[in-house]
């Protein structure tokens, strides 16, 4: 019984926290890695991008609301989300327009793009801040919880609760349909094709007649979709700062580096890594350990190996590691 | 000679600028602003050094700065002695053995075949280590945070005089800046941008968690200052005599006086610096980081040890933005850990360089001044720019009062449309590279 408790435990506090984080991570490293492979850059306007899909979704949510539309016990901004993604790619085709297009043209180094990247950076933030200003702001409505740790007590009877939140079920499924979607278009349609070509090889690809303009474009429109995604599922789960989105750009990185910049499946797998290394090593570990071990072993302290506020720490140590040891990344991505 | 001329009118045209905020805003506001300026212009030089000279692609400036703000505290603040009889001792004694087992697990690596024992010998040393200094150091910690928390509560500094922690400040950048360098240098340009913005937010949590060194969120307050204080002027009869002389109100003329103190020190420092960089530019070894940021392969078949000069300017330019950071802080008086942001400390310090010039001194100068001067001065025009535009709406309707509170967030607009003009329109900056 013990050992179930146990795992109980260590699910609602660690297992169930860092999937739903880690699928967020996921899409977003998996926009990065897109924008990498393609357009061939370090794109420092991402964190800044997800912000604005989700701006765009959380002001659309608030009209829903005050229409009195809701979907019941899931939350309205799924509603809003479509919109949201539209709101995103209108952004990101006008800044490749005004902004990228040139620099494309000119075969630019891809520093001086990453360094582009930082001006656009700091115009959509000031955009977001201008727009719905500098406050947090919470928009998850509907069901809070698919179990309460209450009723999982009451069902079970175990000591332990588990409770999942409405919004982790949530990122979890669409994190699945999303990534199932994306990798249908990139291994199955033509253009997905050609935009795997493009990334192994421009030169063969321009030959063999992709037309570059339009790999490009439907690049951007991916990106914007999979970062509002990732954007509203981050919002929803915990709640929306211009300043933490930015600050998501680390993590995001970090996921997209250890999987191997330019390769989805690692952006993935990164994302997990990420994720579950820096809420095991940041949990407080004396429940956990206090029904595994026997009681004369019973640890007294807390068991934290690191406050939470190091968790950039956790994200940097594990990049520096496989920089280190494994240049390309675990899933062997491209260099520039 | 019309690009001295050009030069000389560009920086004449900052100058006026700055007069002018004396002459229709406040004289005290037109000093803050060129004490400012004259920080920034360092911090650019910082930068341009890496990036300039070397092509180091650096966004961590915010970290070496706050490394800067550190070393004021350890150097200036007085030292709290029952703190250091609590737990001092113990703390350093944690410190030591976490350096220690790093130590080791890198001869370990070092010294041992690369085999499945030498992966498991380094966890052994790394895990067991942690959980040691873990031991040796929370209860030092403790101790020391328990002594009169919302006085001190850490460990104080070495009570010596505040100047010298602008030196210190520059040692203590370079020492990160050599890990950092040692970690990520030689890996792609790319991946020493994202592990440079790691160490800065790693550094800001440490500033912000770590209470028995600097007191983190609490901030510490009431740095020791090179200049003397507002309040002894004005209780000075000598000093109130003389401004009066001048037909001047001491109270005013007190705060004149002090941050003129500021920018002569500042000003002392920058042109120090400017100097030794524009002397490394033209020696032999400025021509040697230019050839080889210019072309890699070619200097390295030339025999230069492109990763060993990468470092040596990383560390060097780091220490420069450590510098800045020192006197910043010294000049605001106090460390607040939370108000070093990422977007004014790190990219804010980019654009400067890149709308001055990178690559030229003067132009790094140029740009950490007017950028500067913008910076401060976007927000109010911003705000009249709204009050324009929402003067034809009713008073209280939600979208003007909207528009007048987001107006503050001007200056982020206005910054990245600045940096991507520039990049578009003139790539070189005011003042390019010759």
């Amino acid at each position: 019984m013990d050992l179930l408790n146990a795992f109980v435990a260590l699910s609602n506090f660690v297992l169930v926290p860092a999937i739903a984080y880690g699928s967020q991570l996921a899409l977003g490293a998996l926009g990065v890695t897109l924008i990498y492979g393609i357009l061939r850059f370090s794109n420092f306007a991402h964190g800044d991008t997800m912000a604005f899909g989700t701006m765009v979704t959380i002001l659309f949510t608030w009209l829903f609301q005050s229409w009195g539309l809701s979907l019941g016990p899931l939350p309205t901004a799924l509603l809003a989300l479509p919109f949201g993604i539209l709101g995103c790619v209108a952004l990101v085709l006008l800044t490749d327009r005004a902004v990228y297009r040139f620099y494309r043209e000119q075969r630019a180094k891809p520093v001086i793009l990453v360094i582009v990247s930082i001006g656009v950076m700091f115009i959509m933030n000031g955009l977001v801040r201008f727009i719905i200003g500098p406050g947090d702001q919470r928009f998850a409505d509907g069901e809070r919880f698919i179990i309460s740790a209450r009723d999982f007590k009451e069902m079970t009877g175990l000591r332990e609760g588990l409770a999942i939140k409405t919004t982790q079920g949530l990122t979890v499924v669409t994190a699945v349909i999303v990534v199932a979607l994306l990798f249908w278009f990139l291994n199955r349609t033509r253009t997905g094709k050609s935009m795997r070509a493009y990334s192994d090889n421009e030169d063969l690809a321009l030959l063999s007649g992709i037309n570059p303009d339009r790999v490009v474009m439907v690049t951007w429109l991916i990106v914007a979709a999979l970062a509002t995604v990732a954007g509203v599922l981050y919002g929803l789960d915990k709640s929306f700062k211009p300043f933490t989105y930015f600050q998501l750009l680390l993590p995001v990185f970090a996921s997209a580096i250890v999987g191997g910049l330019g390769n989805p499946l690692g952006a993935i797998a990164g994302g997990f890594i990420i994720a579950f290394s820096e809420v095991m090593i940041t949990y407080a570990w004396k429940k956990v350990l206090g029904y595994t071990l026997p009681e004369s072993l019973e640890p007294e302290g807390l068991v934290q190996l690191l406050s939470t506020d190091y968790k950039f720490a956790v994200s940097f140590v594990i990049l520096l590691i496989v920089l280190l040891f494994r240049p390309t990344g675990l899933f062997r991505g491209k260099a520039v | 000679m019309s690009e001295t001329m050009r030069n000389t009118a560009l920086f004449a045209g900052v100058a006026a600028l700055i007069v002018g905020t004396g002459l229709f805003q406040s004289w005290n506001a037109a000093l803050l602003i060129l004490n400012m300026g004259l920080i920034s212009a360092i911090m650019a030089l910082g930068v341009n050094l890496q990036w300039g000279f070397a092509g180091l692609f650096n966004v961590g400036v915010m970290g070496f700065v706050a490394l800067g703000g550190l070393a004021t505290v350890l150097v200036a603040m007085p030292p709290t002695t029952e703190a250091w009889a609590a737990g001092g001792g113990r703390v350093l004694g944690g410190l030591l053995c976490g350096a220690a087992v790093i130590g080791t697990a890198i001869l370990a690596h070092r010294f041992m075949a690369p085999s499945r024992l030498r992966g498991l010998v380094m966890l052994v040393i790394l895990v067991g280590g942690f959980f040691a200094y873990r031991a040796v150091f929370d209860p030092g910690v403790e101790a020391v945070e328990a002594v009169n928390p919302a006085g001190t509560g850490y460990l104080g500094g070495l009570g010596l005089p505040v100047l010298l922690a602008w030196p210190v400040g520059g040692v203590l950048a370079a020492g990160a800046a050599w890990i950092i360098g040692k970690a990520a240098l030689g890996l792609r340009s790319d991946y020493l941008a994202i592990a440079t913005l790691g160490i800065a937010e790693i550094i800001l949590a440490v500033l912000k968690n770590e209470d028995w060194l600097s007191r983190g969120v609490k901030n510490v307050n009431g740095i020791p200052r090179p200049v003397p204080y507002e309040i002894d002027l004005q209780n000075d009869p000598g000093f109130v005599e003389k401004v009066q002389g001048l037909g001047l109100d001491p109270v005013t003329a007190s705060s004149l006086y002090i941050k003129l103190g500021y920018a002569a020190l500042f000003t002392v420092v920058l042109v120090l610096i400017l100097v030794a960089a524009q002397l490394a530019l033209k020696s032999p070894w400025g021509r040697m980081m230019r050839a080889i940021r210019d072309n890699e392969v070619a200097a390295q078949a030339m025999g230069k040890d492109v990763t060993r000069r990468h470092l040596q300017i990383f560390i060097l330019g780091s220490a420069v933005c450590g510098i800045a950071g020192a006197m910043m802080t010294t000049l605001d008086g106090q460390l607040i850990p939370t108000s070093y942001q990422p977007l004014r400390f790190t990219f804010l310090i980019w654009v400067m360089v890149i709308v001055g010039g990178s690559g030229n001194n003067f132009g790094a100068v140029l740009g950490g001044f007017l950028i500067w001067f913008l910076w401060v001065q976007v927000e109010p025009m911003g705000h009249w720019l709204m009050q324009t535009i929402t003067a034809p709406m009713a008073d209280g309707s939600a979208l003007k009062e909207h528009l007048l509170d987001s107006a503050a967030h001007m200056r982020l607009l206005t910054m990245g449309l600045i940096l991507l003009l520039v990049l578009r329109f003139s790539p070189r900056g005011l003042i390019p590279e010759k």
